[in-house]
């Protein structure tokens, strides 16, 4: 014991040396993936004539928001904002209440062919996305007495170009039905005995007894499907053409096509579009790090 | 204090079987809450995955543009697709992504997953900013990669430029565009895997490397005979994620690059996207998607005996 603290209060000069390459390798790794986002805030908030200076102008000399103005006057980018919001804000609302549902009923309620069906649920996380692309958006577009349609779905558009398109074939994906299954297993039988004794309904047991419960398990799943609703690209990109239905995403695309060298203006809707996601991280480290550590060691 | 001895409840527990008629009313009555609670959950599960699932195979022998009946052409997708030079291309420009990333993927995030367990301070900031790219939008990152490895006023070149080296316009040349790709998507998928790896770290006895220390091994036997091998089921679990990953890239190669330079970073969905969305031959896209989606089954499935194999859960 001794030893050893003598060895922390004069550390040998290897030690010092050894910290040294760790620390500064570490931060090299740290450097690199947190330069992005600072080249970012950095371009959006320099004057354009700034931004192309040659000696690279790590620290702006002059600070402007015009970009961030540009941003939302060249294109709709509050529209944009809005349309993803609302979007990725259903997500979560349909997949906490479905997922918590289901999952639910599969940990909890006995029933004929309880774990046939959940497994054959769970087997949807191995289809690949790619495989159900085209059919999906056949399947949107040719639903029944909606956009148009007849019964039998022919006429009309369907439900491409309205928020269905997004919320609907992922309201309740295979991974919230799975995690929320997990976290009901976790929880005590003794309340359902409870609750029947005083005679509570099914619903009842599940809204009042259960889901309560359910907090830290919902806030996790609430803030990975905001964040994958969020970040979605190709399936809006597929369902909407109507531009006034585009995402933040999209958006970003609109930027750097029309406007091929006008990088401060991207760089400000860029800033913009990360933004949500990266608050909620920030508030919400813990429920990241727990829930992907989660994934990946059941 | 006396010790109880309480039924167990189980699911199916005993406590109820004693009362047949009680246990057959709430059976039923649970049954009719289970159907009611899963129905919204399995009919979009059948509408949306079951449903697609067969209607791609279908499409796939068939001749489709949304404006025209559907009309029947056997296998004549299928043999369009042997020849199609371009979807080749595609499905070669994955398989050399896929074996650049995969490697550098394992190798990065095990050694950052090594480095960050050391008790040492610092090491939830060091995890919080290896995070970080992992939340934001595939599309958000690579836009500005994009601009990053901008040839003349990008970040990456003039950094080389201080240390005396000459970049190239990275995404604008074709020899190029694919490891800057393979760089952007590493940089964003490095964070998850990382803590997926220190959650499996986590899962080793710290027991087994007293012993082994005790026994003499050295850091390196310790790492070579005890942490890698208790670390293959998570090994191939990543692998395992990112290879269907890999599989499916579109959106860095849709934003950096538009598949170009010359098709250089065309990948396979970027192919099925193009066929299907913006030529509208949903059939033929048909076949192309559902020849990679088997790929991805075999290599699922080839991958699961191998880890079943090495004998493993």
């Amino acid at each position: 014991m001794s030893a050893a603290g003598l060895r922390r209060r004069r550390p040998r000069p290897l030690a010092v040396l050894g910290d040294l390459l760790f620390y500064g390798g570490l931060t090299l790794v740290a450097l690199v993936m947190a330069l992005p986002f600072y080249w970012m805030l950095v371009t959006s908030l320099k004057p354009d004539a700034d931004i192309f200076r040659d000696p690279v102008q790590w620290w702006p000399q002059r600070v402007t928001l015009e970009h961030y103005a540009r941003a939302f006057t060249t294109v709709p980018f509050g529209r944009y904002f809005l349309n993803s919001f609302s979007m990725a804000t259903l997500g979560v609302a349909a997949n906490l209440l479905l997922g918590s549902l289901a999952g639910y009923a599969f940990a909890r309620l006995r029933f004929p062919g309880r774990e046939w069906l959940f497994r054959v649920k769970l087997a949807s996380l191995l289809v690949p996305g790619i495989i159900t692309l085209i059919p999906s958006f056949l399947i949107l577009r040719g639903f029944p007495l909606a956009g148009g349609n007849d019964l039998f779905g022919r006429g009309g558009f369907g439900l491409l170009n309205t928020y269905w398109a997004v919320v609907l074939p992922g309201a309740s994906g295979a991974f919230a039905v799975f995690f929320m299954r997990q976290f009901f297993r976790t929880l005590p039988d003794d309340l359902m005995d409870a609750g029947r004794v005083d005679g509570a309904s099914e619903w009842r047991i599940f809204w009042s007894l259960y889901l309560p419960l359910c907090r830290p398990a919902l806030a996790t799943l609430g803030i990975f499907t905001f964040q994958a609703g969020w970040n979605l690209f190709l399936w809006p990109l597929i369902v909407f053409n109507d531009p006034n239905m585009a995402t933040v995403q999209m958006g970003l695309q609109a930027f750097s096509f029309n406007h091929t060298t006008d990088y401060g203006p991207l760089m400000a809707a860029s800033v913009v579009v990360s933004l949500p996601v990266l608050a909620v991280f920030v508030f919400a480290q813990r429920y990241f790090t727990s829930s992907i550590a989660f994934t990946g060691s059941k | 204090m006396t010790v109880q001895h309480t039924p167990q409840h189980t699911p199916l527990g005993s406590p109820l079987a004693r009362a047949p008629r009680r246990r057959s009313r709430l059976l039923r009555a649970e049954g009719r809450a289970a159907a009611l609670f899963i129905t919204p959950t399995m009919l979009l599960f059948l509408v949306f995955t079951v449903l697609p699932v067969f209607a791609a195979f279908v499409l796939s022998f068939s001749r489709y543009d949304i404006l025209t009946p559907i009309r029947w052409v056997g296998l004549a997708n299928y043999e369009r697709l042997l020849s199609d030079a371009l979807f080749w291309r595609g499905v070669r420009n994955v398989g050399v992504y896929a074996l650049l990333y995969l490697p550098s993927m394992v190798l990065c995030a095990l050694g950052l997953a090594l480095a960050l367990r050391r008790p040492k301070p610092g090491m939830v900031v060091f995890r919080t900013l290896f995070y970080l790219p992992s939340v934001t939008s595939s599309v958000a990152g690579a836009t500005v990669w994009s601009w990053m490895l901008q040839r003349d006023y990008g970040v990456v070149n003039q950094l080389l430029a201080a240390v005396g080296l000459r970049g190239p316009a990275w995404l604008a040349n074709s020899d190029t565009a694919l490891y800057a790709i393979v760089f952007v998507t590493l940089w964003q998928g490095l964070g998850g895997n990382i803590i997926i790896y220190l959650a499996g770290l986590s899962g080793i006895p710290r027991e087994l490397y007293e012993a082994a220390a005790l026994d003499g091994a050295s850091p390196w036997q310790q790492f070579r005979y005890l942490t890698v091998p208790l670390l293959a089921t998570t090994t191939f679990f990543v692998t395992f994620m990112s290879l269907i990953g890999a599989f499916q890239l579109f959106d860095q190669a849709y934003v950096m690059t538009q598949g170009g330079p010359g098709y250089a970073t065309t990948t396979a969905v970027y192919q099925i996207y193009q066929n299907g969305f913006t030529q509208l031959q949903m059939g033929y896209a048909s076949a192309q998607a559902f020849v990679l989606a088997l790929a991805i089954l075999v290599v699922s499935v080839a991958n699961l005996r191998l880890n079943r194999d090495s004998g493993l859960s």
